[in-house]
C-alpha cells in the first residue's frame, strides 16, 4: 500500500510524476483526467477505493481552477450552462457521496470499472465531429 | 427555440446535470467523461464542451472533496505530492486545447480505459 505514507520514496516520484503530469493534461482538456489519477491509484498503485476517490477529487480542484482561467481566455467556457448544469449537479454529489458510504469498496471499484468500460469503448469508438456545420435554416 | 424543444433542454440540463454529480460524488471521478456529451446535446461545439465541462466539475469536486476530507475519507496530505505536476499538466493541457484535434487523444484514452477497467474487474 505505498499510496498511505505522505513522506514518498524516490522511486515512488518517478509515478507520480508521471500520473500526475499525464490526469492535469487530461483533465484540462476535458478528457476526464481525474480518471488517469484514479486508474493509477487503483489499477496500479492498490489504494483503497474510498481513498484514491478523495485524492483524485482534491487533485482535480487547483487543476480545474487554472484550466478554467485559461480556457476562458480562449473563450471556450459557456458560463449560463456550466451554472446551471453545476447547480442540479450539487444535489446529485451529495447523493452520491452518500450511497457512496453504503457500498463496500470492493463494490466501487467494480461499478468504477463498469463506467470505464462503458466511456472507454465510446471514446475508442467516438467519430471525427464536422467542423462547423453549415446551419440549414434562417 | 419551440416551446418543446426548451423544455426538453431544461429538462435535460437538470436532470443531467444531478446525474454528473451523482457519478462524481460516488466514485470521486467520471463526472467530466459525462458532462461532454450532455454539454453537446445541450448544444455546445466540441471544444467548447470539453472546456465547460470542467466549470461544471470544479463546483461539485469541492463539494464532494469537502464531504470526502470531513469524513475522514481522505487528508489533504495524500494529494499533495501530485499537484505539482498536475499543474504542469494543466498548462500543457490548456496550450494543446485550440491546436490540436483531440480524436487521437481520445481513442489512445479510450483504449487505456477499457485496459484498466478490466485489471480492475479482473482483481
Amino acid at each position: 500500500m505505498g499510496c498511505n505514507k505522505v513522506v514518498v520514496k524516490m522511486n515512488q516520484w518517478i509515478g507520480i510524476a508521471i500520473s500526475g503530469i499525464l490526469s492535469g493534461i487530461a483533465a484540462s482538456l476535458g478528457l476526464g483526467g481525474g480518471t488517469v489519477l484514479l486508474i493509477y491509484l487503483t489499477a496500479i498503485l492498490s489504494c483503497g477505493q474510498m481513498q484514491a476517490q478523495g485524492i483524485n477529487l482534491i487533485f482535480f480542484i487547483p487543476i480545474a481552477v487554472i484550466s478554467i482561467i485559461l480556457h476562458a481566455k480562449s473563450k471556450l467556457i459557456k458560463w449560463k450552462i456550466a451554472f446551471a448544469t453545476a447547480i442540479s449537479g450539487i444535489i446529485g454529489a451529495i447523493a452520491g457521496w452518500y450511497v457512496s458510504g453504503l457500498i463496500e469498496n470492493q463494490w466501487l471499484s467494480k461499478i468504477f470499472a463498469g463506467l470505464l468500460l462503458i466511456l472507454g469503448i465510446r471514446e475508442l469508438f467516438s467519430k471525427k465531429q464536422p467542423k462547423n456545420p453549415k446551419k440549414q435554416t434562417q | 427555440m419551440k416551446q418543446s424543444g426548451k423544455q426538453k433542454h431544461i429538462i435535460l440540463k437538470y436532470l443531467g446535470g444531478s446525474t454528473v454529480g451523482f457519478i462524481n460524488g460516488l466514485l470521486g471521478a467520471g463526472g467530466g467523461m459525462l458532462a461532454v456529451p450532455l454539454l453537446k446535446k445541450l448544444g455546445l461545439e466540441t471544444k467548447e464542451s470539453h472546456a465547460t465541462s470542467i466549470a461544471v466539475i470544479l463546483p461539485l469536486s469541492l463539494f464532494s472533496c469537502i464531504l470526502y476530507l470531513t469524513s475522514g475519507r481522505v487528508t489533504l496530505g495524500d494529494a499533495l505530492p501530485y499537484i505539482p505536476f498536475g499543474i504542469i499538466g494543466a498548462l500543457i493541457g490548456a496550450w494543446l486545447m485550440p491546436r490540436i484535434s483531440t480524436i487521437l487523444l481520445r481513442r489512445i484514452f479510450g483504449g487505456f480505459m477499457i485496459w484498466a477497467a478490466i485489471r480492475l474487474l479482473l482483481k
